[in-house]
C-alpha cells in the first residue's frame, strides 16, 4: 500500500517538470517554452565513472539528457557548444546534508530535577523518536549555499533534520536556482534517518546514554510491529510515520567506527540494512566494518596536523591522535580495497570548498579516481534509489553535469560550469583569454614593463619602470583588462583594454595623470610559464603501521596461542600452594600441572622464585565502557553494557599489566534496576565483540541506597527518594514481569518488551543479579523481595555492611563482592569496615574483592593482601577472593579462576608472592595467548617514543609547508565509577 | 581498674561511637628489644634496642644493655619504624565526603592564606583514628581549593583537641599553581581532555600581584590590617613554607622561578607528575618534592603503565629530597601511606629509602625533623612496632604504637564493629 502511494507520488513529482502547463499565467505570453536542444560536442564525457566517451556529444533538452555518445545526430534546433579538450562529468550528490533545513533549537529551561515524561501527546512515548518529522516541512531553498555547493561540483543534495534519535525523512533537492520547488525537489521523502543522539528540542531524560539510545531503537521496532498489527487502540503518529517510511532508504548517522557497528547490529536484529554515516576511522576495524555489508556515507574531514612546535603542548597529544592524523587520509582507500561501498559527504567539512583538497589527499593516499568519482555520483544515486535519474549522464537522466578543463581531481583542473537540470551556472568562464605573460607598455614617452602572473581568471600584475616597482592595481573580467599604476611625484596612470585574442598585443586606452587620453599597447615580451609545483604530488606519504588496537600500546599483530611450559614455579591452584611445580599451557588450556614436566615443543619459561596463579577476575569494573549509567528511568533493564564496550580503552592494557584477565563490566548505580552486564576477557586488540566472554551467563546490575535515591545530587522528581520506595520499585517491576511472562507463556499475543523480557529472565533463573548495596536494612530487604518472587540474588556488590547480615546472606545463598578498605566517602559507608570480607567469609559467604575503580583494578592482588591484614584470612582464601571466588560468582569457575588441568589458560606469572606489594605481573595470558609481557612492554615504550618523534617531525614539516595546523588537545577516555553520571 | 575502663569503654564507646580515648603521658621508661629498627634516615639496625623516657628517645642501637627498669617489650622478629607522616591532607577537616555538614576543607576565596586549618581540625575524627593501626601517626592538616588554599598545621593523631594535637601550628601555605593546559569543560560541551588554558598568563599574574602586594605590605611602616597579606609574611622571613601544588614541567618551572624571585625562603613542590623531567633544575634550586601518590593512573595513555609507581624512584635517583603524599585520594586512604612507598620499592627503590619517604624525608620537608621523622636520641618517641614489613599490606600488622612516648590505642570504630559482629555470630553459634 505504502509503496504504491510512493510510486504514485514519484509519478506526480516527475510530471511536475512540465506540470506548470496547467497553471494560469498573467505576466506575459504562455507560448514561450524553450523546446530547443543543447549539444556539447567534442568533449570527454563520463557517462558514469567507468563509461567514458572520448570526443563525444551530450545532447540535452528540457533539463534532461536526450542523447550521449560518439555519433549523436544533432537536431537543427540545437545550440551547439564545442568543448574541444574539455571534460564532462555528472554533478555530485551529497546524501547527508543539512542544506535548507534549519537546525532545531535547544529547548529552554531544564531545572535541577530531570523531566522523565514526554512533552508531546499523540506521539511515541519518547520525545526523541520523531519519524513523523519531514525535512520538507521546514525546507527553505538557500540560493547562497546552493551556489557554494555548485562551485564544489554538487548538483543535488539530500537534506535531513539533524536532530533526535529517529529523525524522520529527508528531502532530495536539485541545486537549480531557476526552478520552482515543483521541479527541483526530486523527492520529498527521500530516506529515513536515525542517530544515537537525543533531540535538543526536548529535555526528556531517557535515554541518557548510548546504550539507552540503542535499547530505545530496539523497543521502537518492537512497538512498530505491535502497532502495525492493530494491537493499540490509541493513535501514535510517530509509529504510523515509522511504518509509512519503511520502504525508504534507511540512513543511520553513526559517526565513528564503533557506532557504525552498533547501528548495523540493531539493523541486523530487525532485518534492516542501514546505510551508515561513518566517522573516517573505519580503517581501524576494517574487518568488522566490512562484515556489516553496509554502504557507508563517508566524511573526509581528515584532521589537520597539530602544532607541535611547543614540546610542552605536544606532550598532551596521544600517539593515537597523531597516528590518526597520519592514517585518516588512507581511510577511503582502505575501504575501497576491502570492497566496502561508500559515498563521500561534505558532512564534517568546514566548507564545500575543502572537498577537492581532501579528495586529492585521499587520492594521493591511494584512492582510485574512479572510486572517488563513484563515491560522489553513482553510489549516492544508488543509495537514494535514484540511479538513472541523477549521478550519471545516461539518456533520460537529469542534465546535471560539470564541464571541466581536464581530469576533475587533478590539481590544475578548472571547473568551468555546473549545469543542474539544464540550468547553467558559470563557475569560471571557460572562454577566458589567458593574458598572462611579460609585456612592455609604451606610454607618454616611457616604457613600463608589465608582468601578469597568477591564475588565468584573476591575474596579478607587477608594473615596473626600469627597476622601480610601481604601486599598481589590476582587474580582469569579461574580457576587459584594467590596469592602473602610480609613479612617484607624477601621479596615476590608467589603462583599459578589451582583450580580443591571444595574439600577444593588447591595444587599449590610456589616461595619463594630467587627463590626456591616448592609445597604448601591451606588447608581449615573454610568454607565461607555469612554475613547477614545489610539492610533488606523486610522492607517496609515509603511513604508520596499524596496531591492535590502534593506540600507543596496541600490538603489531593480535597475540597467538602459544605452548608454554612454566618451570619450577610456586603454583597457586584452587585450594593449595604447590612449590617447585611446572605448568604446561597448551591449546589455550592448562594442560598439565606437576613436577618435572617434559617441554616437548613448548617454550620454556624459567619460573624459579616466581609465582604462577590464575588470572585475576574483577567482578565489578567500569573500564572499557563508553557509558555507564542509563539513569533516564528508575529501571533500565533493557540496556546492555555489551553495546558500549570500548576495545581501545587504555584500562584494558593497564589491567593486564596488573594480572587481570577478566572483568565484569557493570552498569552504574543511578537507578534501582540498572542494565545488563557484560563479562569481558581482556583480549587487548580484539574488537568490542571479541572482548565479550563467550557463552558467559547473563547478569544484570541492581542498586540500592543513596545513589538510586539520588541523595547526593539535587534531583527530587524521580521515584524512589527513600529506601522504602526502592522496595516498591522492585515489587512493582517483578510483579509486572511475572504477569508479562505468564501472558507470554500462555500463547496469547503480547507486546514484546525488552525490559520485561530481562526481568522475566531473572524470575526464570536465566539471569543473575549483581546488586550494589550498602546498609544492612536494604540488603535484607533485597533478599526478602527475591525470596517473595522465588529467586535468589546472586551477588551483592559494594556490600559494605554485609558483615552485619552475613548469616542471612549465607542462608539466602548470595555472594559478596566488596572493596577491601573503602569507607567515609558518603553517609551510608559510616560503618564500612575493612574486616567486612573476613567476617562474611567466616560466615560462609563466597566473597570477592573487586574494584569499581580503574586504578584499583590493576592491583587487586594487593587488595586481596589487605584481607590477610584485616581479619586474618588465610593467604589462599584471600587469593581466591580475586580469582576463584569471582569466577564462582560469575558462574565461570568451571572454566577460569584457578590453575587446574583442563581449565582455560588464563594465568599470571608474578615476580613475587602475589599478595605482596612487591609482586609485579610479568606475563599475563588469556587462553594461552600472551596479552601482557613486561619485556614486550619495554620494547613498546621505545617504539612509542620513536613513532611519536617521527610523527612530530612530520607535523612540523606540514607546518613549515604552510599546511593547516591546530592547537594540541588531549582526547581523554573517560574513566567511570558506579556513580559517574 | 583496667576492667572498669574496659566496661566504660564498652558502654560509652560502643553506644556513642566516640573516638578512642587519647593515651596518658608516658609514665615509665619503655624499651623495645630485639627488633629490626628502621631509623628513618636510611639506616637499619638489626636486633636493635630502642629506649625512651618522658616521650623522648634516650638510647638506640644494636648492642645496648637491657634496661632494668620500666617496661620491656620483646620485639624479636618484629620491625620498629618512626611514625609515618601523611602530608598535605585535609584529615580532620572532612569526615564524610558526601555529607556537606561534615565538610570543612574548602573555604570561599581564591587567595586566602589567612584561613587556618588547625582550628577546624577534628581531633576526634573516626577517619583520623583509623590511621593509627597502620602506623600513620602524624599528618599535615591541609586546607583545599582555590589558588592559595590557606595555611596548614602539623598534628599528631592521638589528642583530645586541636591544641593537644598540634606539633607545628601554621607551618605552611598551600598554593595550587594554575595549569597551562586545563581540562575540557565537558558540562559545557567541550571534550574532556586537556586543552590550552587561555588564562594561564593572567592567573600567574594574579599570583604575582598578590605576592608583590604581600611583600610591600610587610614593609609598610603604618599598616591598616590586611589579613591575607599579613598571613603571607612568614614566607618571606622563612618561618613558613610554601607548598606549591603543580605537576607539569612548565608549571613547576614557572612556579619555582616565580617563588624564588618573590623571595620565598622554603619552597616545596607537591605532586610533581612530570618533576622527573626537570629534576636537575629542582636540584639546582634545592627544591624538595612531596611526590604524587603511587597508586594512581598514568595521566596520558602513552605514559608507561607504571609511571606513577616509579615516580618516587625517578626523583630519588636524580638526587632530590622526596617525601610521598596522597592528596589526590580520599582522606581515609591516608592509612595506606606505607603501601604507596612499598609500591615504589617494588620498582627497585631501596627499602630504607622507601621508609625515608614516609618518615625522615617528610619530616625534613615539613620542617619538623628536629623532633620527628627519625629514631634518634633526643627526638620524640613517635614510633610503632609491626609484625612484619610495614610497607607491605601482607605483613603490616601493628602490635604497638607510641606518640611522644604515649602508648596509643590501635582500636578504632572499625575494629569495634569487627569485634562486635564477630561476637554476635559467635554468641549465636553461627
Amino acid at each position: 500500500m505504502r509503496l504504491k502511494l510512493l510510486a504514485l507520488f514519484l509519478f506526480v513529482g516527475s510530471v511536475s517538470l512540465f506540470a506548470q502547463d496547467y497553471f494560469p499565467i498573467n505576466d506575459g505570453v504562455k507560448a514561450k517554452k524553450n523546446n530547443n536542444y543543447m549539444a556539447f560536442t567534442n568533449a570527454k564525457i563520463y557517462v558514469t565513472p567507468t563509461q567514458v566517451i572520448n570526443n563525444g556529444t551530450l545532447l540535452i533538452k528540457n533539463g534532461k539528457v536526450v542523447q550521449v555518445g560518439k555519433s549523436v545526430s544533432i537536431p537543427k534546433n540545437a545550440v551547439v557548444e564545442d568543448l574541444e579538450g574539455k571534460s564532462i562529468y555528472p554533478s555530485f550528490i551529497d546524501v547527508f546534508s543539512g542544506f535548507g533545513v534549519e537546525k532545531p533549537k535547544r529547548a529552554p529551561g531544564g531545572g535541577r530535577s530531570a523531566q522523565y515524561e514526554p512533552t508531546r501527546e499523540g506521539f511515541y512515548w519518547n520525545d526523541h523518536i520523531m519519524p513523523e518529522n519531514n525535512a520538507i516541512g521546514s525546507f527553505k531553498y538557500d540560493a547562497k549555499k546552493a551556489s557554494d555547493l555548485r562551485k564544489a561540483g554538487f548538483g543535488a543534495v539530500n537534506a535531513n533534520i539533524e536532530d533526535g534519535i529517529a529523525r524522520g525523512t529527508g528531502v532530495l533537492v536539485a541545486l537549480n536556482d531557476d526552478a520552482s520547488e515543483a521541479q527541483r525537489i526530486l523527492s520529498d521523502k527521500s530516506a529515513q534517518y536515525f542517530s544515537f543522539e537525543k533531540s535538543v528540542t526536548s529535555p526528556q531524560s531517557y535515554p541518557g546514554s548510548l546504550m539507552g539510545a540503542m535499547a530505545l531503537m530496539r523497543q521502537l521496532y518492537y512497538d512498530m510491529d505491535w502497532y502495525s498489527k492493530g494491537n493499540v487502540e490509541t493513535n501514535d503518529r510517530s509509529l504510523e510515520a515509522l511504518i509509512a517510511n519503511k520502504g525508504l532508504t534507511q540512513i543511520y548517522a553513526a559517526g565513528d567506527n564503533g557506532n557504525v557497528l552498533r547501528a548495523d547490529k540493531i539493523g541486523d536484529q530487525f532485518g534492516v540494512q542501514y546505510t551508515i554515516l561513518g566517522g573516517g576511522d573505519e580503517y581501524q576495524f576494517i574487518d568488522d566494518i566490512k562484515a556489516t555489508n553496509a554502504k557507508l556515507i563517508l566524511p573526509i574531514n581528515f584532521p589537520d596536523a597539530y602544532d607541535v612546535s611547543n614540546p610542552y603542548e605536544a606532550e598532551y597529544i596521544e600517539l593515537k591522535d597523531m597516528r590518526h592524523w597520519n592514517m585518516a587520509p588512507s581511510n577511503p582507500k582502505v575501504l575501497a580495497d576491502n570492497g566496502v561501498e561508500f559515498t563521500i559527504t561534505l558532512h564534517g567539512l568546514k566548507s564545500p570548498k575543502d572537498l577537492k583538497d581532501k579528495l586529492m589527499k585521499a587520492i594521493t593516499y591511494g584512492l582510485s579516481k574512479t572510486k572517488a568519482l563513484e563515491a560522489l555520483t553513482t553510489v549516492p544515486a544508488e543509495i537514494l534509489g535514484k540511479t538513472g535519474e541523477i549521478g550519471s549522464l545516461q539518456v533520460g537522466s537529469q542534465a546535471n553535469f560539470l564541464i571541466t578543463s581536464g581530469e576533475i581531481f587533478d590539481k590544475g583542473t578548472i571547473l568551468y560550469e555546473n549545469w543542474v537540470q539544464g540550468t547553467k551556472d558559470i563557475i569560471q568562464n571557460k572562454d577566458i583569454k589567458d593574458v598572462r605573460g611579460d609585456y612592455n607598455l609604451a606610454l607618454g614617452g616611457s616604457t613600463y614593463s608589465v608582468s601578469l602572473t597568477g591564475s588565468i581568471d584573476k591575474p596579478k600584475a607587477e608594473i615596473k619602470k626600469g627597476d622601480e616597482k610601481l604601486d599598481s592595481k589590476i582587474d580582469y573580467s569579461a574580457d576587459w583588462l584594467n590596469l592602473s599604476f602610480t609613479e612617484d611625484k607624477i601621479g596615476s596612470y590608467r589603462w583599459v583594454a578589451h582583450v580580443m585574442d591571444n595574439s600577444g598585443t593588447i591595444k587599449g586606452k590610456a589616461v595619463t595623470p594630467n587627463g590626456d587620453e591616448s592609445t597604448a599597447t601591451l606588447t608581449l615580451t615573454k610568454a607565461f610559464e607555469e612554475k613547477e609545483d614545489e610539492e610533488k604530488a606523486s610522492e607517496a606519504p609515509q603511513l604508520m603501521a596499524l596496531t591492535y588496537p590502534n593506540t600507543g600500546y596496541g600490538y603489531a599483530s593480535k597475540p597467538k596461542q602459544e605452548t608454554i611450559l612454566f618451570k619450577n614455579a610456586t603454583v597457586w591452584t584452587g585450594e593449595s600452594i604447590l612449590e617447585n611445580t611446572d605448568v604446561l599451557v597448551k591449546g589455550g588450556k592448562i594442560s598439565k600441572v606437576g613436577k618435572d614436566l617434559k617441554a616437548g615443543g613448548a617454550t620454556v619459561v624459567d619460573a624459579t622464585g616466581k609465582h604462577l596463579t590464575a588470572g585475576i577476575i574483577d567482578e565489578h569494573t567500569h573500564i572499557a565502557a563508553l557509558s555507564v549509567n542509563e539513569g533516564g528511568h528508575n529501571s533500565s533493564a533493557e540496556v546492555r553494557m555489551a553495546d558500549v564496550v570500548d576495545p581501545t580503552h587504555p584500562g584494558i592494557y593497564r589491567d593486564l599489566a596488573g594480572g587481570v584477565t577478566a572483568a565484569q563490566l557493570l552498569h552504574g548505580s543511578a537507578n534501582p534496576i540498572g542494565g545488563q552486564s557484560a563479562i569481558l576477557r581482556l583480549k587487548w586488540g580484539e574488537s568490542a565483540e571479541g572482548l565479550l566472554f563467550d557463552n558467559a551467563p547473563k547478569f544484570i546490575k541492581f542498586a540500592l541506597g543513596e545513589n538510586v535515591k539520588q541523595s547526593n545530587w539535587g534531583s527530587y522528581s524521580r521515584f524512589p527518594q527513600t529506601r522504602m520506595g526502592v522496595e516498591q520499585v522492585y515489587t512493582d517491576y517483578f510483579q509486572r514481569a511475572k504477569e508479562y511472562d505468564t501472558q507470554k507463556k500462555s500463547g496469547q499475543p503480547f507486546r514484546y518488551d525488552e525490559e520485561m523480557e530481562t526481568l522475566a529472565e531473572i524470575l526464570n533463573g536465566e539471569r543473575f543479579i549483581s546488586c550494589h548495596s550498602y546498609v544492612q536494612s536494604e540488603i535484607n530487604m533485597m533478599m526478602k523481595v527475591a525470596e517473595k518472587f522465588d529467586f535468589r540474588v546472586n551477588t551483592f556488590t559494594h556490600i559494605l555492611e554485609g558483615y552485619k547480615v552475613a548469616d542471612k546472606m549465607a542462608e539466602h545463598g548470595v555472594g559478596g563482592g566488596t572493596f577491601s578498605d573503602w569507607w567515609a566517602y558518603k553517609y551510608e559507608v559510616n560503618d564500612a569496615i575493612p574486616y567486612n570480607a573476613a567476617i562474611m567469609h567466616s560466615e560462609g559467604v563466597t566473597v570477592a574483592i573487586n574494584s569499581d575503580d580503574a586504578e584499583m583494578s590493576r592491583r587487586l592482588n594487593q587488595e586481596a593482601g589487605k584481607i590477610v591484614k584485616y581479619g586474618g584470612v588465610s593467604e589462599i582464601e584471600a587469593w581466591k577472593m580475586v580469582t576463584l571466588n569471582p569466577a564462582k560468582l560469575l558462574h565461570l569457575d568451571d572454566r577460569v579462576g584457578s590453575i587446574e588441568e583442563g581449565k582455560d589458560a588464563d594465568v599470571v606469572l608474578w615476580s613475587d608472592h602475589p599478595l605482596s606489594i612487591y609482586a609485579l605481573a610479568e606475563k599475563t595470558l588469556i587462553e594461552g595467548k600472551v596479552y601482557f609481557d613486561r619485556e614486550k612492554d619495554k620494547e613498546m615504550r621505545e617504539a612509542i617514543k620513536k613513532e611519536r618523534n617521527l610523527l612530530i617531525g612530520m607535523m612540523l614539516n606540514e607546518g613549515k609547508k604552510g599546511g593547516p595546523t591546530r592547537t594540541p588537545v588531549q582526547s581523554e577516555k573517560q574513566t567511570f565509577e558506579c556513580d559517574t553520571q | 581498674m583496667k576492667k572498669l575502663f574496659l566496661i566504660i569503654a564498652i558502654v560509652f564507646g560502643v553506644s556513642l561511637n566516640a573516638q578512642q580515648t587519647p593515651a596518658p603521658p608516658q609514665s615509665e621508661q619503655i624499651a623495645i628489644i630485639g627488633a629490626t629498627i628502621h631509623v628513618g634516615n636510611g639506616e637499619v639496625i638489626e636486633n636493635g634496642t630502642i629506649i625512651f623516657t618522658d616521650g623522648k628517645i634516650t638510647s638506640i642501637g644494636a648492642d645496648l644493655m637491657a634496661p632494668t627498669i620500666g617496661t620491656m617489650i620483646n620485639a624479636e622478629g618484629k620491625h620498629v619504624y618512626p611514625g609515618f607522616i601523611a602530608p598535605s591532607k585535609p584529615l580532620g577537616l572532612v569526615e564524610v565526603d558526601a555529607v556537606r555538614a561534615s565538610d570543612d576543607q574548602d573555604e570561599i576565596g581564591e587567595m586566602i592564606p589567612h584561613v587556618r586549618s588547625i582550628i577546624a581540625y577534628n581531633a576526634e575524627s573516626k577517619v583520623v583514628e583509623s590511621m593509627r593501626p597502620n602506623g600513620v601517626l602524624i599528618g599535615q592538616v591541609t586546607p583545599q581549593g582555590g589558588t592559595i588554599s590557606g595555611t596548614s598545621s602539623i598534628v599528631q593523631f592521638d589528642a583530645w583537641n586541636w591544641e593537644d594535637a598540634a606539633i607545628k601550628t601554621d607551618d605552611g601555605i598551600h598554593m595550587n599553581w594554575p595549569n597551562f593546559f586545563r581540562r575540557g569543560r565537558w558540562w559545557a560541551g567541550e571534550p574532556r581532555g586537556f586543552r590550552p588554558n587561555e588564562n594561564y598568563g593572567k592567573e600567574m599574574d594574579d599570583i604575582k600581584m598578590f605576592f608583590d602586594n604581600s611583600d610591600a605590605y610587610s614593609k609598610a611602616e603604618e599598616k591598616e590590617k590586611n589579613l591575607p597579606f599579613a598571613a603571607m609574611e612568614g614566607l618571606f622571613d622563612g618561618s613558613k613554607r610554601l607548598y606549591i601544588h603543580a605537576h607539569g614541567e612548565k608549571e613547576i618551572t614557572d612556579a619555582v622561578t616565580f617563588a624564588k624571585a618573590a623571595g620565598v625562603q622554603h619552597i616545596v613542590i607537591v605532586g610533581g607528575y612530570r618533576a622527573y623531567r626537570i629534576a636537575d633544575f629542582l636540584k639546582e634550586n634545592n627544591i624538595p618534592v612531596l611526590v604524587n601518590v603511587t597508586h594512581s593512573l598514568p595521566k596520558m595513555e602513552d605514559d608507561d603503565y607504571d609511571l606513577p609507581y616509579k615516580l618516587p624512584k625517578l626523583l630519588v635517583d636524580a638526587g632530590l629530597l622526596v617525601g610521598i603524599q596522597n592528596e589526590e585520594m580520599g582522606n581515609f586512604q591516608a592509612r595506606n601511606m606505607g603501601f604507596y612507598a612499598g609500591q615504589a620499592v617494588a620498582q627497585g627503590l631501596d627499602k630504607e629509602t622507601g621508609i625515608k619517604m614516609l618518615t625522615g624525608n617528610t619530616a625534613k620537608i615539613l620542617g619538623i625533623d628536629d623532633m620527628y621523622g627519625t629514631l634518634e636520641v633526643g627526638k620524640s618517641a613517635t614510633l610503632f612496632i609491626s609484625e612484619g614489613d610495614a610497607m607491605d599490606m601482607r605483613t603490616n600488622q601493628l602490635t604497638k604504637a607510641y606518640i611522644d612516648g604515649r602508648d596509643v590505642s590501635l582500636e578504632t570504630h572499625q575494629t569495634k564493629l569487627w569485634k562486635r559482629y564477630m561476637g554476635k555470630f559467635e554468641r549465636e553459634g553461627k
